[in-house]
C-alpha cells in the first residue's frame, strides 16, 4: 500500500514555486491537474505553456516547462504562432474568463474554428480576480461585482456568455467540456477531460478545451467553504456540465 | 553577396521573395491595401519552400502570432498598411518588451484614420518613436528602391537575429506598386542562421530548465533592470547600426533631407538646381531609427539650409532639427494625403528658400 506523501508528492512538471493564489481558489487545482497530465502522457520535455494575464499570470513559472505570457487575451494566437513554427511540441494555454471570453473572444473562436492543434485550459470565475473584483462576461445576472454594485442586469451588462456553447458550433474543435473541481469526483473527471483535450492535441484531431467553474473566494467575498457552495448553487444552473465536443474517442 | 540575374518584379513581391532567400520561413498576415500582393505572394510560394502561411482573424492576431512564432527563434514576418500597423503596435511592445526577433512591413498609405490608398509617410513618428506603450525602439529601414528594398530585408532578419530585436521596413504604396528589375541574393542556408536554441520556447526535452520568454517582472528594481539592459543594447544598435546615402554633399550649399522614395524623388531636385546654378545635395537616412543624427549634423560645418522633404506634415523634420540643433535653419516641404510631390514642385519651394 503506498502512503499518503508518495501518492500526492508533486507532480513533476509543477516547479517549486510556491503558488500566489489565495486559499481556496480553484487555480491550484487546475494547476496541478494539467501538471499530472502532462506527467502521465510523457510529455513535459515539448511542452510550451502559453499563460495570461490575470492572476494565473505566473502559470509558467508554476510549470516546469517552456513558458511565455501573452498580453491580455491573445494567449491563442500567440499559442497558434508557436505551434505554426513548431508543431513537433504540445502547447497549451491557460486563461481566466476576462482573458478568454472579453477581451481575447475573437482569438479563442478563430483559434477553436482553424482547429488549431493547441489545449486552453479556461478557467471561469464568473468575475475579474487579478484586477479586483470587476464584472467578466460570465458573472451571473444580478451578481454583485465592483463594478455591478447593484447586481449584473442584463438590460444594461447583458447577459452571461456560455463559452463552451458559443465554441461547440464550431468544427474545428476536438474536444470540448465544462467541469468543475468541488468534489473528488469532480476532480478526477477533470482531469480525464484534460487529458482527453492534450489527446486530441497529439493525436493531431484538433482544438481542446477544457472549461473549469472555479472560485474566487477573495473577490467573492465567500469563505472558500461557502464559495464552493455557491459555485454548486448558482454556476452550475448557468452553465451546464457535460461534455460538448469528443473527438478523440 | 551573391546575386542572380536582375528580373523584373513588383515591389511587395521583391520584399517577399526577399525575406524567403533570408531564411523566413514563417508569414502570418491579414490583408490591406496597398500591400495585399505581399500576403498574397506569401501564400503561394511558401508551401513551395515548405514554409508555413497563414491569414489571421485580424491584425491582433497576426502580430501575436508573430510573437509566438518568433519566440521560438524561428525566422518570421509580416506587413501591413498604417491601419493594421496601429493594430499591431499592442503585440509590437511586448514583442520588444519579450526581445523577440522579427521582421515587419509597413507600405504606409495616407492617413489618419482610413485616410487613403496612396503613398505617405505620415507614420514617421509611430515607427521611430514607438507607437506602442512603454520605452522601446525598433530598428527602422526604408529603401528607395526594389533593389534596396531587397538587400535591405536581409539585412533586416540579421539585424533581428543579432540583436533579438523587432525590424521594420517602413515603405509606402509607391514603391510596393511599382516594378523595377532586381538581382536577388541566394538562399540562405538555414543551418548558418543564428542559434537561438539557448533561449527559444522548443521544450526541455527534460534536459534544462524551463525557458522563460516575457516582457514582465512585477518587481520595479528587476523591471529597472531589464529595460536598462535593453536600453545598453539599443545603444549598441546606435553606434553600429546606423545606415545612410550622401549625394553631392561636399560642396552643397543646401542640404536636402528625405527618406524612401521621397529621399529618391529629391535627388533629381538636386540635380535641377544645380543646373539653375544651386548647389544642392541630398541626405537620406535609411536607418530612421537609429537616425545619423551625428552624419547629418557634420553638413551644418559646410551647408547654410537643411531642407526637409515628406509625404507628411512634417516628421522627420524633427529629428533633422534635432541634429542640426539650431546652428542653421531648417526649412520644410510636404504634402499630406497620399499626394507624391513632385520633383517641379520641391524645386519651386526651393528656389523660394534662396
Ligand atoms: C489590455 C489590458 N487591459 C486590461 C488589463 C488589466 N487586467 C489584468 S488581469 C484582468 C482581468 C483578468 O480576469 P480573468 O481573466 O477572469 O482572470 P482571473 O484574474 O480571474 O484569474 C484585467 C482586466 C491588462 N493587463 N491589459
Ligand atoms: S483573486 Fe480570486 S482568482 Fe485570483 S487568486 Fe485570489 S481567489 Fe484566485
Amino acid at each position: 500500500m503506498s502512503t499518503y506523501t508518495e501518492r500526492f508528492k508533486t507532480p513533476v512538471s509543477l516547479s517549486e514555486k510556491e503558488f500566489t493564489y489565495c486559499p481556496g481558489c480553484h487555480h491550484g487545482i487546475a494547476h496541478r491537474l494539467i501538471a499530472e497530465v502532462i506527467d502521465e502522457l510523457n510529455i513535459q520535455g515539448k511542452t510550451i505553456m502559453v499563460a495570461p494575464v490575470g492572476c494565473s499570470v505566473f502559470a509558467y513559472d508554476f510549470f516546469d516547462v517552456d513558458g511565455t505570457v501573452a498580453a491580455h487575451g491573445r494567449a491563442p494566437a500567440v499559442a497558434t504562432g508557436i505551434k505554426r513554427a513548431r508543431p513537433q511540441n504540445i502547447v497549451f494555454t491557460y486563461q481566466g474568463d476576462g482573458d478568454l471570453a472579453a477581451i481575447g473572444t475573437a482569438e479563442i473562436i478563430h483559434a477553436a474554428n482553424r482547429g488549431e492543434k493547441i489545449t486552453t485550459i479556461f478557467i471561469n470565475n464568473a468575475i475579474y480576480g487579478m484586477t479586483g473584483g470587476q464584472m467578466a462576461p460570465t458573472t451571473l445576472l444580478g451578481m454583485k461585482t465592483t463594478t455591478t454594485p447593484y447586481g449584473r442586469d442584463e438590460t444594461k451588462d447583458g447577459y452571461p456568455i456560455r463559452v463552451s456553447e458559443v465554441l461547440k458550433e464550431l468544427r474545428g474543435v476536438a474536444f470540448l467540456a465544462r467541469t468543475k473541481v468541488t468534489t473528488p469526483q469532480d476532480v478526477l473527471k477533470t482531469k480525464k477531460y484534460i487529458k482527453k483535450a492534450f489527446q486530441a492535441q497529439i493525436n493531431n484531431i484538433g482544438f481542446g478545451l477544457v472549461e473549469i467553474l472555479s472560485t474566487c473566494p477573495t473577490n467573492w467575498g465567500l469563505t472558500p467553504i461557502e464559495s464552493m457552495k455557491w459555485l454548486e448553487e448558482n454556476m452550475v444552473k448557468e452553465y451546464p456540465l457535460g461534455v460538448f465536443i469528443d473527438k478523440v474517442g | 553577396m551573391e546575386k542572380t540575374e536582375k528580373i523584373l518584379v513588383k515591389g511587395t513581391e521583391a520584399i517577399a521573395e526577399a525575406a524567403i532567400r533570408a531564411g523566413c520561413r514563417l508569414y502570418f498576415g491579414y490583408p490591406i491595401t496597398p500591400q495585399s500582393e505581399l500576403t498574397e505572394y506569401m501564400a503561394r510560394r511558401l508551401p513551395e519552400v515548405n514554409g508555413t502561411f497563414l491569414q489571421a482573424e485580424s491584425e491582433v492576431a497576426v502580430v501575436n502570432m508573430i510573437y509566438g512564432a518568433a519566440s521560438t527563434g524561428k525566422r518570421v514576418m509580416t506587413s501591413t498598411s498604417s491601419p493594421g500597423f496601429s493594430l499591431m503596435q499592442e503585440g509590437i511592445s511586448y514583442i520588444a518588451g519579450a526581445e523577440l526577433p522579427c521582421v515587419f512591413v509597413n507600405v504606409v498609405r495616407g492617413g489618419p484614420g482610413l485616410g487613403d490608398i496612396q503613398p505617405a509617410q505620415s507614420d514617421y513618428f509611430q515607427a521611430t518613436k514607438g507607437g506602442g506603450h512603454g520605452d522601446y525602439k525598433l530598428v527602422v529601414l526604408s529603401p528607395e528602391s526594389l533593389q534596396e528594398a531587397v538587400e535591405l530585408t536581409s539585412h533586416a532578419f540579421d539585424v533581428a537575429d543579432k540583436y533579438r530585436i523587432p525590424v521594420l521596413i517602413l515603405t509606402d504604396g509607391l514603391l510596393g506598386q511599382m516594378m523595377e528589375p532586381v538581382s536577388f541574393p541566394d538562399f540562405r542556408n538555414l543551418d548558418d542562421l543564428n542559434d537561438h536554441s539557448s533561449w527559444a520556447l522548443i521544450g526541455t526535452n527534460n534536459e534544462r530548465a524551463p525557458h522563460r520568454v516575457s516582457s514582465f517582472d512585477l518587481d520595479p528594481v528587476n523591471l529597472e533592470k531589464m529595460n536598462l539592459n535593453r536600453h545598453q543594447k539599443y545603444k549598441k544598435i546606435t553606434e553600429s547600426e546606423k545606415l545612410y546615402e550622401e549625394y553631392k554633399l561636399n560642396d552643397a550649399e543646401i542640404v536636402i533631407v528625405a527618406y524612401g522614395t521621397m529621399g529618391r524623388i529629391v535627388k533629381s531636385v538636386a540635380d535641377k538646381a544645380r543646373e539653375k546654378g544651386v548647389k544642392a545635395g541630398v541626405f537620406r537616412p535609411i536607418s530612421l531609427w537609429p537616425f545619423p543624427y551625428e552624419e547629418l549634423e557634420k553638413w551644418s560645418k559646410t551647408a547654410k539650409l537643411f531642407f526637409a522633404v515628406e509625404m507628411s506634415s512634417g516628421q522627420m523634420i524633427e529629428d533633422v532639427k534635432l541634429s542640426i540643433n539650431g546652428k542653421r535653419p531648417v526649412e520644410f516641404y510636404g504634402r499630406m494625403g497620399g499626394i507624391v510631390p513632385t520633383p517641379g514642385e520641391i524645386l519651386a519651394k526651393l528656389m523660394e528658400l534662396i
